[in-house]
C-alpha cells in the first residue's frame, strides 16, 4: 500500500517550473565535467556563477529597490561558466556581469530584449576577443554522452512546451547545412560537425527557448527559429565561427521587438472592437 | 529628475563602466610597456643583450621542406606535414666547439651537420659524415634527432627519428657515423615527433624515450584509411604509443615500454622532457600531449614510471601540449614546468602552462601550480618549442617562445574550417576526408616569436621586437648553444618550410657567467641526467644536463649559468646520475670548467 502510494507520489510529482532550467542546466555541467572536464576550472566557473548573482541582486535592487528570484542569473551564470574560455579569470566574471547587466540596460515595454548570455558572449567577443574564446570542443569522444544530453535537454524542453523551437531550429540548421555544402561545394558532414559538439546543446536547450527573450505565439517562435538558422547561414558563409550566437543576437530582439508592438496593435484592436460593440453608436 | 530616471542612469554606467575594462587594460598594457625597435645600444641598456641575425654570414642556407605524405591528405598537407623542422647541437668531433645538425623532411632532401669552423663559421659536414641523405621514401622522414653518447665511446652519437624507421648512427671517432639501427633492434616503424635520452636506472647507459604521434600501424606515405585524425580535440585515444628502450650496454636496446607503465595511454605525444623533479635521484618524464592532457611519469627507483599527472596538478585540463622545457625560474632550487599550447585570439584561448611546485602531495609525488598567467608567460600564439635560456646573463632564465603554424597567402585564414571540424563529433573529426581543403589558406600564421626576459621578481616581459629578435616565421625547434665562444647563448631557430635562422647574442659585457662541461665515470659518459646546483651569495639555482627538450631540440650540452654583475659565486654541487654528489667552490668565472664524475 505505501508503496503504491510512493509510486503514485513519484508519478504525480512535477518540478517547478522555475527550477527546471537551473535543475537542466545543472546537470549538464556537473555530468559534463566529471565526465570529460568541461570546464576550464571549477574556480572559474564559481567566479561566472558568483558575478552573474551578486550582479543580479545588486542591480534589481537599484532599479526596483527589491530583491528578486536568482533563478534567471543561475542559469546565466552557468552558462557564461561554460561557454567561456579563457586562461584568465576575469573574462569569465565581465561576461556574466555584462550579460545580467544588458537586461536592465536594453529594455523594450518593460522586458529585456536579449538573451543575457547571448548578449555577453557576443560583447565580449567584439571588446575581449584577444583574451577570450567560446566553448567550440566535445563532449569526449564518443557519441552517447552527446545522445545523452540532446535525449535528456529534449524530454525537459518538451515539458515546458518548447520543444517546437528546437525542432524547427535543427531542421533548419541541416537543411541550411546542405544548401552551403551544395553552394561551396564543401562536405555536408564538415558542414553539420559543430551540431555535434557541446556548444549547440547549449544554444539550442538554453539560448533560444529563454522563454523571456522569445516571441508571443507558437507560429512566431517557429518563424524566429527558422530566421536564427537563416542568418546563421549567411554568418557561416562568411566564415564566422560563432554564426549561431550572432545570428540570433540579431534576430533575437528584433522578432521580440515586434512582437511586442504586433501584440499591442491587436489588442488595441481588440479594445476598439470592444468599445464599438459596447457602444454602436459610435 | 525621478527616481526611476536615476536609477536608469546608475544602471546604465555601470554598465558603460563594465564595457570599458578590457579597453583600460589594453590601455595600462600599453603605457607600462616598454617596447622600443631594435637599436643594440638601448636594448643592451635597458635589456642587457641583443640578438642579430647572422644566417648568412656565418655560411648556414639551410631550408626546410616539409613532408609530402600520401596524396589522401594532400587537401590538408600543410596541417598534416607541420612538423619535422628541428635542430639540435652537438660538438660531434670533440673539438670543443659546438656544432649543429639540423632536419629536413621532403625524400630527397637532406639533413645537415653545420661543423663549427672556430673562426665565427660554418661548414655543411653532413654528407661526408654519412648524416645527410636520410629521407627516403620506404624509409619515412626525419622529424628530430637528439645526441648521446650511448656506448660511452666519448663521442656523441646521433638517434634520428621519423614518420617511419627510427635510425641509430654511432659516432667513429667523429671521422664519421655508421648506421647500427638493425643491431641496436630498434622497431621498424613509429611516426614519432618527439625523443630523449635518459639513464632510467641509472646504470650508466643511456637509455632511449621515443614519443608517438601518429597511431605506429598509420604509414602516412601510403595510408591504408583516411581515418587517422585524432578522434576527438581534448580527448584523443587513438595517438601513437610511446616507447623506452632500456640500454642493454652491448650496442643492443630492449623494449621495456610495457613493463615499466608507459603503454597506459595512447595520446598524441609532441614533446618530452626528463629531469629529476622530485629529487629521487631518478630522471621523470614530463609529457607534452597535443589533443589531451599532459602527463607526469614519476620513476619509481628504475623498476617502473607512475603516471601523476593528475595528481600534480598537470593532468586535468586538456589542451594541445607541444612542447615541455624544464628550468628553476625563481632560483629558488627547484624546477618548473613550460609547456607551450595553442591561442588564437577570440577562436581558441588554451594559454601556456608554467607549472612551479608547491608541495609534496606524498613521498616522491610534486603538485604543481600553474602560474603562467601571473607571471606574464601565458598569451601566445601557436606555440611550439618554449625553451628556458638566460638570455643577458643576469642570472634569471628567459623564455624563448616560438610561434606560428602554417604562413600561407596573406589574408587567408582557415580557423573557421578547422573549428567546426574540431567542434564535431568523433565520428566526423577522425576522419581526414571530413576535412575540408585547405586551399593554400594561413591558419595561425604570421605569428612573432616571443622572447619573455624573467626580471626575477615574478614577472616576464616581452622584448623580441626591441631587442632584435622579431621573427614571425613558422618557428617549430629552438636550440641555444655559445657558438662564438663569447659566454652568452646564441640561438637557433628552425623553421617549417622555410629557412633556419641563426642569432648571435651580444651580451652586456658586465654580465659575468660560468659553465660546465660535465663527463660521467659511473654514470653515462654524456652526463645526461646530471643537475648542476649553483650556489651564490643569497639563493641557490639549479639547472640539467638535458637529452632532449622542449619541442624537438636539445641545447648545448655544456650548462651554462649567468650569474650577473656577480663576482664569483660560492660552490658548485653536482648530482651526478650515479648517486655521487660533487661540491666544488673556487671556480673561476668567464670560464666553461670541465669537470669529471669522481670515481671515489
Amino acid at each position: 500500500m505505501a508503496t503504491l502510494q510512493l509510486i503514485e507520489r513519484i508519478k504525480n510529482f512535477k518540478v517547478p517550473p522555475g527550477l527546471i532550467g537551473p535543475l537542466l542546466i545543472t546537470a549538464v555541467v556537473v555530468a559534463a565535467h566529471l565526465s570529460f572536464g568541461i570546464l576550464d576550472g571549477w574556480e572559474k566557473f564559481a567566479v561566472a556563477l558568483g558575478v552573474a548573482v551578486v550582479t543580479e541582486s545588486v542591480l534589481h535592487k537599484i532599479v526596483t529597490g527589491k530583491w528578486r528570484n536568482l533563478s534567471s542569473a543561475y542559469i546565466s551564470g552557468n552558462s557564461a561558466g561554460i561557454l567561456v574560455r579563457s586562461p584568465m579569470i576575469w573574462p569569465f566574471a565581465l561576461c556574466a556581469a555584462i550579460s545580467i547587466a544588458s537586461k536592465y540596460v536594453f529594455r523594450f515595454r518593460d522586458t529585456h530584449i536579449w538573451n543575457p548570455t547571448n548578449f555577453g558572449i557576443v560583447v565580449m567577443l567584439i571588446i575581449a576577443s584577444d583574451s577570450m574564446a567560446v566553448l567550440s570542443i566535445q563532449w569526449g569522444s564518443n557519441m552517447w554522452a552527446m545522445l545523452v544530453i540532446w535525449l535528456v535537454g529534449f524530454l525537459v524542453i518538451s515539458k515546458v512546451k518548447l520543444f517546437h523551437i528546437c525542432a524547427v531550429y535543427m531542421i533548419s540548421f541541416f537543411a541550411f547545412a546542405w544548401l552551403r555544402s551544395v553552394y561551396t561545394g564543401g562536405l555536408f558532414l564538415a558542414e553539420v560537425a559543430p551540431i555535434t559538439g557541446p556548444m549547440y546543446q547549449l544554444f539550442v536547450l538554453f539560448m533560444i527557448t529563454d522563454p523571456k527573450t522569445t516571441v508571443s505565439t507558437k507560429n512566431g517562435r517557429m518563424l524566429v527559429a527558422f530566421l536564427i538558422a537563416l542568418v546563421e547561414m549567411f554568418f557561416r558563409l562568411g566564415e564566422a565561427v560563432y554564426a549561431p550566437f550572432y545570428a540570433l543576437f540579431i534576430v533575437g530582439p528584433i522578432a521580440l521587438i515586434i512582437d511586442k508592438l504586433w501584440q499591442e496593435r491587436k489588442a488595441r484592436q481588440i479594445d476598439s472592437a470592444g468599445v464599438k460593440v459596447n457602444n454602436p453608436s459610435r | 529628475m525621478t527616481k526611476e530616471v536615476r536609477n536608469k542612469i546608475i544602471v546604465t554606467l555601470i554598465f558603460l563602466f563594465l564595457i570599458s575594462i578590457p579597453f583600460g587594460m589594453k590601455k595600462y598594457e600599453e603605457i607600462t610597456s616598454d617596447h622600443f625597435d631594435a637599436d643594440m645600444e638601448m636594448a643592451l641598456e635597458r635589456h642587457g643583450f641583443f640578438l642579430e641575425d647572422v644566417t648568412e654570414s656565418i655560411g648556414v642556407n639551410f631550408v626546410h621542406r616539409r613532408a609530402t605524405v600520401d596524396e589522401k591528405l594532400h587537401h590538408i598537407l600543410p596541417q598534416i606535414s607541420s612538423v619535422g623542422a628541428s635542430v639540435t647541437v652537438v660538438d660531434f668531433n670533440n673539438d670543443g666547439l659546438p656544432d649543429f645538425y639540423l632536419t629536413n623532411s621532403e625524400f630527397g632532401e637532406n639533413n645537415a651537420l653545420y661543423m663549427n669552423m672556430g673562426d665565427g663559421t660554418f661548414v655543411d659536414v653532413a654528407e661526408e659524415m654519412g648524416v645527410a641523405d636520410l629521407n627516403i621514401p620506404g624509409y619515412g622522414a626525419s622529424m628530430g634527432s637528439i645526441w648521446g653518447d650511448y656506448n660511452n665511446s666519448g663521442y656523441e652519437d646521433l638517434f634520428l627519428y621519423r614518420w617511419g624507421k627510427p635510425e641509430l648512427f654511432r659516432n667513429e671517432n667523429g671521422e664519421g657515423f655508421t648506421r647500427v639501427t638493425e643491431e641496436a633492434g630498434l622497431p621498424d616503424h613509429i611516426n614519432a615527433n618527439t625523443a630523449i635520452w635518459l639513464d632510467y636506472n641509472r646504470n650508466g647507459y643511456l637509455d632511449l624515450f621515443i614519443g608517438g604521434y601518429y597511431h605506429e600501424d598509420v604509414n602516412l606515405f601510403d595510408l591504408s584509411s583516411t581515418q587517422m585524425m585524432p578522434d576527438s580535440y581534448e580527448y584523443a585515444t587513438n595517438g601513437g604509443l610511446n616507447y623506452l628502450f632500456e640500454n642493454q650496454g652491448d650496442g643492443t636496446f630492449v623494449d621495456v615500454s610495457e613493463q615499466v607503465g608507459l603503454h597506459e595511454s595512447r595520446r598524441w605525444t609532441l614533446a618530452a622532457a626528463a629531469a629529476d623533479i622530485n629529487d629521487s635521484g631518478y630522471p621523470d618524464i614530463i609529457l607534452a600531449n597535443d589533443y589531451g592532457v599532459d602527463e607526469i611519469f614519476i620513476n619509481r627507483n628504475g623498476e617502473y614510471f607512475l603516471n601523476t599527472g593528475h595528481e600534480a596538478g598537470l593532468g586535468f585540463v586538456p589542451k594541445s601540449g607541444m612542447s615541455v622545457s624544464i628550468g628553476d625560474v625563481m632560483n629558488q632550487n627547484s624546477f618548473a614546468i613550460y609547456i607551450t599550447n595553442i591561442s588564437e585570439a577570440g577562436v581558441l584561448m588554451q594559454g601556456n602552462n608554467l607549472w612551479v611546485p608547491t608541495r609534496q602531495i606524498s613521498e616522491d609525488i610534486p603538485r604543481f601550480r600553474n602560474i603562467a598567467g601571473n607571471m606574464g608567460v601565458e598569451i601566445g600564439d601557436w606555440g611550439y618549442a618554449g625553451k628556458f635560456v638566460d638570455l643577458n646573463n643576469n642570472g634569471n632564465i628567459d623564455l624563448y617562445v616560438a610561434n606560428g603554424y602554417v604562413s600561407d597567402e596573406p589574408d587567408t585564414d582557415y580557423w573557421y574550417d578547422y573549428a567546426r571540424v574540431v567542434g564535431g563529433n568523433r565520428a566526423v573529426i577522425i576522419d581526414a576526408n571530413n576535412w575540408p581543403a585547405m586551399n593554400k589558406r594561413t591558419f595561425s600564421g604570421y605569428q612573432t616569436n616571443k622572447i619573455w626576459l624573467n626580471d626575477g621578481a615574478g614577472r616576464f616581459r616581452e622584448v623580441a621586437r626591441s631587442v632584435g629578435g622579431d621573427l614571425n616565421l613558422d618557428s617549430r625547434s629552438v636550440a641555444y648553444a655559445d657558438l662564438f665562444g663569447t659566454g652568452s647563448m646564441d640561438l637557433i631557430v628552425a623553421n617549417q618550410h622555410q629557412p633556419v635562422k641563426i642569432y648571435r647574442n651580444h651580451v652586456k659585457p658586465e654580465h659575468n657567467w660560468i659553465g660546465f662541461k660535465l663527463e660521467g665515470t659511473k654514470s653515462n659518459r654524456s652526463a645526461i641526467g646530471a643537475t648542476i646546483i649553483l650556489h651564490r651569495e643569497g639563493n641557490s639555482t639549479r639547472k640539467y644536463v638535458s637529452g632532449g627538450d622542449a619541442f624537438s631540440s636539445q641545447s648545448q650540452r655544456a650548462v651554462h649559468f649567468g650569474v650577473g654583475e656577480e663576482q664569483s659565486i660560492r660552490s658548485v654541487e653536482i648530482r651526478w646520475p650515479s648517486g655521487t654528489v660533487q661540491n666544488i667552490d673556487g671556480l673561476e668565472l668567464k670560464q666553461y670548467h670541465k669537470i669529471i664524475e669522481a670515481t671515489e
